[in-house]
C-alpha cells in the first residue's frame, strides 16, 4: 500500500471551552483530492491550520510522507511542499497584484533589492498559466473585488509549486464561470500529481472533481466516502446527523456497502 | 516544470490576450501623483507664494535659513516616524529620546575630555555621538520587543517610554542643562551646526536620510516588509516574513531618528537641556500624517515626512512674521491635521 502524503492520527486541539478537534484521523494520497466537509464550525479550517503549523496540536501526529513532522508555522510546512490558501485570503491590501503573489519572496537583486521588472514579469505569467483573470499585476489588491482577491490567493498559492494545496472555501466568492475555471485548474494540478483538500460547502463543486470526501462534525470524525461509491444525499445525512460510529474510512464503507 | 506542462494542456477559458492588455494607470492617477503626499506639496507651494508675497522677509536668506534648519530636526524624526507607522504602529516617545540622547551625548563629552582619549583626535566627538546614538538604540530596542515580542500595545508602551526617557533625563542631570564640552567641541559644532556651501548640516542630513529611506522603503526586500506588515500583519506572518524582527528594527531606527536629531539640537543650542524637544512628539506625528503617513499602516513616504515637516514649520514661521500669538500656532497646527485627514477622506471617497 503506497504511504499518505499527509497522515494525521488522533490530533486534538483546544480553544479554551472548545474543543475544537478530539481525536481526528486524516490522511491525504500523492494526487489525491479530498472534500472536507462538515457544519460551520465543526473544525475543518483548525484541521488544516495544526496540518501545516499555522496552529500548535495538543496531541495527535502529522506525518509527512510517513515521517513525523512538527511544523512550528507554516513557512516550515511550506518548505515541504505543503501550501494553503486561507479562508480570508491573507492578502496585503496596499500593496499590488505582482507584489502579493510573491509576498515576502520577491524575486532580488544582490540580495537586498526586490528586481521589479522581473516580479511583474514573473506574476505576469504566473496569473496567465493558471487561467486567473486578474486586470493587471499594478493593481492595489483593496481594489479588487473580492472574487478577483480569491484568485490572487490562489494564484500565490500555485506559484510555489506545492505538492499539497488546501483550499479553504476556494468557491465561496467565485462566480459560477470563475468557479469552473477553479475546478479546472484543480483538475490540471491533479494530473500533475498534485494532491489537494478543498473545503467547500457545495458539495456540487465536491463531485466534480474529488475522489474522496471526509465528514466533520463538532471536531470529530462522523464519515469517510470515495466519491465515486456515495451519493450527495448520503454525505448530506452524515454532515447533518453523523456519529463517530458512522466514521467508518472509506475502504470499510465500501466494504460494508458491498 | 509546471509551465510547460500547463501551456500543452487544453485551452481553458481565458483567452492569453486578457493579459495583453495590461497596463498601468495615467502617470497622474497613481503613486506619488494620487496621494495625499502630492496635494500637501501643493498645499505648500501655494502658502509659500502668499507668503512671499504678503511679507517680503519670508523669503529672505536668514529667514530661510532659519526655517530650514528648524524644520530639519522635526523632518529627521519624522523620517522615523513614519517608518514605525508604515507598519501599523505609533512611537510617542521620541520627544524623550531627542532630550536623553543629546544629554548623553554632552555628558560623555564632558566625561571623556579629562582622559587620555582627549588627546586622539575626534576621538571624544566620535565616542560620545556613538553614547547618544547607543542610548536611542536601547530605548528603541526596549519599545520594539515590548511591542513585537510582549505583544503591547505600541501606543501605551512608547507612551511610557516617553515618561520614562524624559524622568531619566531629568534624573541624570538633576534638571541642569549639560552642554558639550573638551577638545573636539569646534569639531562637534562643525558637524551639528555647521554649513556646507550655505546648506546647514541638519538640512543636508534630513535630505540624505531621506533619500537613503525612500530607496530602503521602495526597492529594497526589508522596505516591502514594512509595507506588507502595515497592510496585512497575519498575511506577513503566514509568508514567513520575520514580522518581529522588522518590528523591532523600525521602533530601534524611529529612536535612532530622534536620538540623531536630539544631538543636532544640542549643536544648535550649544547645551543639552533636560527639557529638549517636550512636546515634540506631538508635533513629528502630525508631520507624518499631514505628508500622508496612514495611522492605520501600509501607507507613508519619506517624502511626505519632508514636505509634512516643512508644511508645518512654513506656517509656524509665517503666523511668527505676521505677529500672531504662539499660542494660536499650536492650534493652526491641530486644525492642519484634521484638515489634511479630512481632503484624504473626501479625495478617497470620490475615488471609491
Ligand atoms: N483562533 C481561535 N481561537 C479560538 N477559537 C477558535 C479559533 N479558531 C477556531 N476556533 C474555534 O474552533 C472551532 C472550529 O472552528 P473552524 O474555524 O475550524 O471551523 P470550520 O469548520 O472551518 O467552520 P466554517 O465552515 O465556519 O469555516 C469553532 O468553535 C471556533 O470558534
Ligand atoms: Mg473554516
Amino acid at each position: 500500500m503506497t504511504t499518505p502524503i499527509i497522515e494525521m492520527r488522533g490530533i486534538m486541539k483546544r480553544f479554551g471551552a472548545v474543543q475544537a478537534l478530539n481525536n481526528v484521523n486524516f490522511h491525504l494520497m500523492p494526487g489525491e483530492i479530498l472534500g472536507l466537509v462538515g457544519d460551520n464550525s465543526a473544525g475543518k479550517s483548525t484541521l488544516m491550520k495544526v496540518m501545516t503549523g499555522a496552529y500548535q496540536r495538543d496531541a495527535g501526529e502529522v506525518l509527512v510522507n510517513g515521517e513525523e513532522t512538527h511544523f512550528r508555522s507554516p513557512h516550515e510546512s511550506r518548505d515541504r511542499g505543503i501550501e494553503m490558501i486561507y479562508q480570508d485570503f491573507a492578502l496585503c491590501g496596499n500593496m499590488d497584484v505582482g507584489q502579493n503573489i510573491f509576498l515576502g519572496r520577491w524575486p532580488r537583486r544582490f540580495g537586498l533589492f526586490v528586481d521589479r521588472p522581473k516580479m511583474y514579469e514573473e506574476a505576469r505569467q504566473v496569473l496567465g498559466r493558471l487561467k486567473v483573470d486578474v486586470n493587471s499585476v499594478f493593481q492595489k489588491v483593496e481594489s479588487l473585488s473580492g472574487g478577483r482577491q480569491q484568485s490572487v490567493a490562489i494564484a500565490r498559492a500555485i506559484s510555489f509549486e506545492p505538492k499539497v494545496i488546501i483550499f479553504d472555501e476556494p468557491t465561496a466568492n467565485l462566480s459560477v464561470m470563475a468557479t469552473e475555471r477553479l475546478l479546472e485548474t484543480m483538475a490540471e494540478l491533479k494530473r500533475q500529481g498534485v494532491a489537494q483538500v478543498i473545503i467547500s460547502h457545495r458539495l456540487t463543486d465536491i463531485f466534480e472533481v474529488g475522489d474522496r470526501i471526509m465528514v466533520l462534525k463538532r471536531g470529530e470524525n462522523v464519515g469517510d466516502r470515495y466519491i465515486a461509491h456515495t451519493s450527495e444525499k448520503e454525505v448530506l445525512e452524515l454532515i447533518v446527523s453523523g456519529t463517530p460510529d458512522t466514521a467508518l474510512t472509506a475502504d470499510e464503507a465500501l466494504k460494508q456497502a458491498a | 516544470m509546471m509551465a510547460s506542462e500547463t501551456s500543452s494542456a487544453p485551452a481553458g477559458a481565458l483567452k492569453t490576450g486578457d493579459f495583453a492588455n495590461v497596463g498601468r494607470a495615467a502617470w497622474w492617477q497613481r503613486g506619488f501623483f494620487a496621494s495625499q503626499t502630492a496635494y500637501v506639496a501643493a498645499a505648500l507651494i501655494a502658502i509659500v507664494i502668499v507668503m512671499a508675497l504678503m511679507s517680503p522677509a519670508f523669503l529672505s536668506a536668514g529667514n530661510v535659513a532659519n526655517v530650514a534648519k528648524n524644520f530639519s530636526f522635526i523632518g529627521i524624526v519624522t523620517l522615523g516616524m513614519t517608518l514605525v507607522i508604515v507598519t501599523g504602529g505609533i512611537d510617542l516617545s521620541v520627544g524623550s529620546v531627542m532630550a536623553l540622547s543629546a544629554i548623553a551625548c554632552a555628558m560623555a563629552m564632558q566625561a571623556l575630555a579629562s582622559t587620555g582619549l582627549a588627546g586622539v583626535p575626534f576621538a571624544t566627538m566620535t565616542l560620545a555621538i556613538a553614547a547618544g546614538l547607543g542610548v536611542a538604540v536601547l530605548v528603541g530596542l526596549a519599545n520594539g520587543l515590548l511591542v513585537a515580542r510582549v505583544g503591547l500595545s505600541p501606543f501605551v508602551t512608547t507612551l511610557g517610554m516617553l515618561s520614562i526617557a524624559r524622568g531619566l533625563a531629568y534624573a541624570v542631570t538633576e534638571g541642569r542643562g549639560q552642554t558639550p564640552a573638551g577638545p573636539d567641541l569646534d569639531a562637534f559644532y562643525a558637524f551639528t551646526d555647521g554649513t556646507i556651501l550655505g546648506v546647514p548640516m541638519a538640512v543636508i542630513y534630513l535630505l540624505g536620510l531621506a533619500a537613503i529611506l525612500g530607496v530602503v522603503l521602495h526597492h529594497t526586500a526589508f522596505g516591502r516588509h514594512v509595507f506588507a506588515l502595515g497592510g496585512n500583519e497575519k498575511a506577513a506572518a503566514l509568508t514567513g516574513i520575520s514580522v518581529e524582527r522588522v518590528k523591532v528594527s523600525v521602533y530601534v531606527l524611529c529612536s535612532l531618528s530622534a536620538g540623531f536629531a536630539g544631538i543636532l539640537m544640542t549643536g544648535w543650542l550649544g547645551s543639552a537641556p533636560a527639557n529638549l524637544a517636550t512636546g515634540y512628539e506631538l508635533t513629528i506625528i502630525a508631520a507624518a500624517v499631514i505628508g500622508g503617513a496612514n495611522l492605520a499602516g501600509g501607507i507613508g513616504g519619506p517624502a511626505g515626512a519632508v514636505i509634512g515637516a516643512l508644511l508645518i514649520e512654513v506656517i509656524r514661521n509665517g503666523l511668527v512674521l505676521a505677529g500672531i500669538n504662539a499660542y494660536w500656532q499650536i492650534v493652526l497646527v491641530g486644525m492642519i491635521i484634521i484638515l489634511a485627514v479630512l481632503v484624504d477622506r473626501l479625495r478617497s471617497g470620490r475615488a471609491a
